[in-house]
């Protein structure tokens, strides 16, 4: 027994924003089919055709973050530029629960799936688009790309050391937190339907959702008049709440290794102390919270005088043992083949083309109805005779018929 | 009508959970907080109403715990332990964050949490999920980040400078949107027909599969992505996409200019500045505009493309030093090109496009007698209610009614807290 199973998706998700959403939904059991332009190969999404690839095959079909993001989804083609194709799409629509988008603001309604013409082909269909400023307000026309979104919503500046540039995120952190957004409204959505029989639209704008991940910021803002844009800030790696010292990424033996280390209060410091082992960690001077934040700058540099020479995972074992929350910077390999904790992470998916490829799992275990992943992204098209035989009843023939048409 | 009206979550306080609480919270659900009689640990995490401390005054609860009615109960005592099945007897989702083999011990193992009540839906957010040689390892949101691989992609081009894990407890918060996709999802399962189940959340998987190409790119092509400054950690150097504007603010400029249509936009800005003659690289730009297409593969190989994309960033270059972060941002978004300005938290709260989508949320502390404007929404839905219904509450504000309502009287509440079970 699979937890969504039943749930219909009719998915224009792509990038990761809107497709990671939708990853989760298929992994339990809903049925998620894509529908992509015939004419542009599916262009759109770009990662399609993106690295990284399994070997020297290229192409829409070959790239590894859209197999990644869309395991466990159906996809087929359609042409909306012909009417036959907006009609195909109106019958899918009458069969689905929900409709899922991350373009541009007013794509999909040029295309005349708007929310008005969606509703009055389903009733209660729960609509829930994903882009960065949201369909309404002033910069409704504005465009964005992950880092953009991460720019705009305060996390970019939150992240860096003192009076430096920012480091911002190395990734489309608001891609990922984006799409579980996106997934949460979307449940939320068919949950209400459940209760009540209504559908509706959620209008998810990331940049607001990326705004609200810095709420006591926020509230020292609204309520002390403090900003965060003052010398000093952001802070690196220290933490100021709850207050920590030493609390930092120190560096380790070895080439761009480093251990992260919280000593969470007075308690914490003895037993650094005792993995210090060394006379200036002794010093009853640094034993309260208060001196070791006077002495912040200071007590860094005998830390990583003290950590330059060790083993980071060495490092980790010492701490840990001692009772203090320290852990290794992982390095992709490390942490994908090497870690215990991750073992049963990483599923095997079968890709058409591709092969068998591992993709990121679900870091949940859901007792009764967990996830599944075994099935790779689709293939431009793959499953199109597929599910317009499902869902629409629509025979072999008939499918070929619209192929020689254009239409899929 | 909210989406979650009518379900009922216990929370056990814990500060790498509280966030989930919150989402459940804010979308209807009556989620009772159960915090200890000496108040959660949060409290006293800054900054604090007016720089002064006190359990009452911290933001850090005041922004986790909104929406959330509150209990004060040491559930690890054999009173305080029925109080608890008693709670849980009528609840939906069960969420808590205890260590692994602390609830069995307490006498809350799965088949007592399924004997009390079989539509339970109990979520379990652990450091390193419930077994496994790992599972005792102590965590924050630091080293969650670190050990997870977040904190491997982002910080600096110079490698001498360490690896920033991002500010607002980021790592906390991956497990916590991890946890409420899987309480929605048992409970949609729930909704369907289904019955309740056990979920366990490991935060370090859930920080490891929120890497984007630093995991899938070790996958497919063991390829290891390596950090540069405000942009993508790749597995070779890319250009820098952050610039500093002629206020010593920075912007994102994100994808530079690459299409025909774009280098055209580019050129119009320019001129609409007043800035073209100003640009020898103008040329380049024109160029580009002119072309059919123009292919990203041929960027070091094909000189005159070549000389496109670089006249692109200079282009920008050049336009930022003449602006402030907050026009570049308005007029590059206004040529069609995809920037973004670099807002510290207060200054996003402050921009007028949020602020006119409802982003500031006004929410009445009665006892201090203030408003105080607090972050809206993370998502807009047409019909179901988003509200911060109620401020965090105060250290055993609700306990005499949640109490009263699941049949522990006034007898027995003044029973226990004559134990000092209960405040």
């Amino acid at each position: 027994m699979k937890a969504l199973e039943g749930i219909r998706i009719c998915d224009f998700t792509g990038q990761l924003a809107g497709a990671g959403a939708t990853k989760w939904l298929a992994a339990f059991g809903a049925d998620v089919v894509r529908i992509e332009d015939p004419v542009n190969q599916g262009a759109w999404d770009i990662l399609r055709s993106m690295p990284p690839f399994v070997d020297e095959r290229r192409g829409f079909d070959f790239g590894g973050g859209f197999n990644n993001h869309n395991v466990e989804k159906r996809g087929i083609t359609l042409n909306l530029r012909t009417a036959r194709g907006k009609e195909i799409l109106a019958e899918l629509v009458k069969r689905s629960d929900a409709v899922t988008e991350n373009f541009a603001a007013g794509v999909l309604e040029k295309w005349g799936f708007g929310y008005d013409q969606l509703r009055s082909l389903r009733s209660d269909i729960v609509y829930v688009s994903n882009c960065g400023f949201g369909h309404e307000g002033p910069y409704a026309s504005f465009k964005t790309w992950g880092p953009i979104v991460q720019a705009a919503s305060g996390l970019t500046y939150t992240s860096g050391l003192p009076d430096m540039e920012p480091a911002g995120w190395g990734y489309s952190y608001m891609d990922h937190t984006g799409g579980y957004y996106m997934a949460m409204a979307i449940l939320l959505a068919l949950i209400h339907r459940q209760r009540t029989g209504e559908g509706q639209w959620v209008d998810m704008a990331c940049c607001e959702t990326g705004l609200t991940l810095n709420g006591p910021a926020i509230l020292d803002y609204t309520v002390n008049g403090r900003p965060l844009r003052r010398s000093g800030q952001p802070d690196g790696n220290r933490s100021e709440w709850p207050r920590m010292v030493p609390h930092g990424i120190f560096p380790a033996a070895g080439d761009d290794e480093w251990i992260a280390i919280a000593c969470r209060d007075d308690a914490d410091w003895a037993r650094c102390a005792a993995v210090f082992a060394e006379p200036w960690a002794q010093e009853a001077g640094w034993s309260t919270l208060t001196t070791r934040h006077r002495d912040q700058d200071a007590i860094e540099a005998q830390v990583t005088a003290w950590s330059r020479g060790r083993d980071k995972f060495a490092m980790q074992r010492m701490f840990q043992d001692a009772g203090v929350p320290a852990a290794a910077v992982q390095k992709p390999a490390e942490r994908v083949d090497h870690d215990p904790a991750t073992e049963d992470l990483w599923p095997t998916a079968h890709h058409t083309k591709m092969g068998d490829v591992r993709v990121d799992g679900m870091p949940v275990r859901f007792s009764e109805t967990n996830w599944e992943i075994r099935r790779g992204a689709p293939c431009l098209g793959e499953h199109t005779e597929e599910v317009l035989g499902e869902w629409l009843d629509m025979d072999p023939s008939e499918v070929e018929a619209l192929r020689e048409e254009g239409v899929v | 009508m909210s989406a979650l009206e009518g379900v009922r979550v216990i929370e056990l306080a814990h500060e790498r959970g509280a966030l989930a609480g919150k989402l459940m919270a804010d979308m209807g659900a009556d989620v009772v907080l159960v915090e200890p009689t000496a108040g959660a640990p949060q409290r006293t995490h800054g900054p604090f109403v007016d720089d002064v401390a006190d359990p009452e005054r911290s933001l850090s609860f005041w922004h986790y715990q909104t929406s959330k009615r509150g209990v004060a109960l040491d559930w690890r005592t054999s009173a305080g332990r029925e109080a608890l099945h008693a709670l849980l007897k009528r609840a939906d989702i069960f969420l808590e964050c205890e260590d692994p083999g602390v609830l069995a011990a307490a006498g809350f193992d799965d088949n007592a949490l399924t004997g009390t009540n079989e539509r339970l839906i109990h979520v379990s957010m652990t450091p390193f999920g419930p077994d496994g040689p790992r599972k005792d390892e102590l965590a924050t949101d630091l080293t969650l980040l670190a050990g997870g691989g977040p904190a491997w992609s982002c910080g600096y081009d110079d490698h001498a400078l360490p690896p920033i894990a991002g500010g607002g407890q980021q790592g906390y918060a991956i497990g916590c949107h991890y946890a409420v996709m899987s309480a929605l999802t048992a409970l949609l399962h729930c909704e369907l027909g289904g019955r309740g189940q056990r979920i366990d959340v490991s935060m370090h998987q859930a920080a490891n599969v929120t890497t984007e190409m630093a995991s899938y790119h070790w996958l497919v092509q063991q390829g290891t992505v390596q950090r540069q400054t405000g942009r993508h950690a790749l597995e070779g150097p890319s250009m820098a996409s952050q610039m500093e504007c002629a206020d010593g603010r920075h912007v994102n400029t994100g994808v530079p200019p690459r299409t025909p249509p774009e280098f055209g936009n580019l050129v119009r800005w320019l001129e609409e500045l007043g800035l073209k003659d100003d640009l020898p690289e103008a040329v380049f730009l024109e160029m580009g505009a002119a072309r059919d297409s123009i292919n990203l593969s041929d960027i070091g190989v094909d000189d005159e493309v070549t000389a496109i994309f670089g006249a692109g960033r200079e282009a920008l270059t050049f336009i930022a030093s003449r602006l402030s972060a907050q026009d570049f941002f308005l007029g590059a978004q206004r040529a069609g090109l995809p920037v973004g300005a670099i807002y510290a938290p207060e200054e996003a709260f402050e921009d007028p496009h949020f602020v006119a989508r409802g982003m500031q949320v006004p929410v009445e502390h009665p006892r201090l007698g203030r408003t105080v404007l607090y972050p809206g929404a993370p998502y807009a839905f047409e019909r179901s209610q988003w509200a911060i219904s109620r401020p965090a509450p105060q250290l055993g504000e609700h306990t005499d009614e949640v109490l009263e309502a699941v049949g522990i009287d006034a007898a027995a509440r003044a029973q226990l807290r004559g134990e000092g079970t209960l405040k």
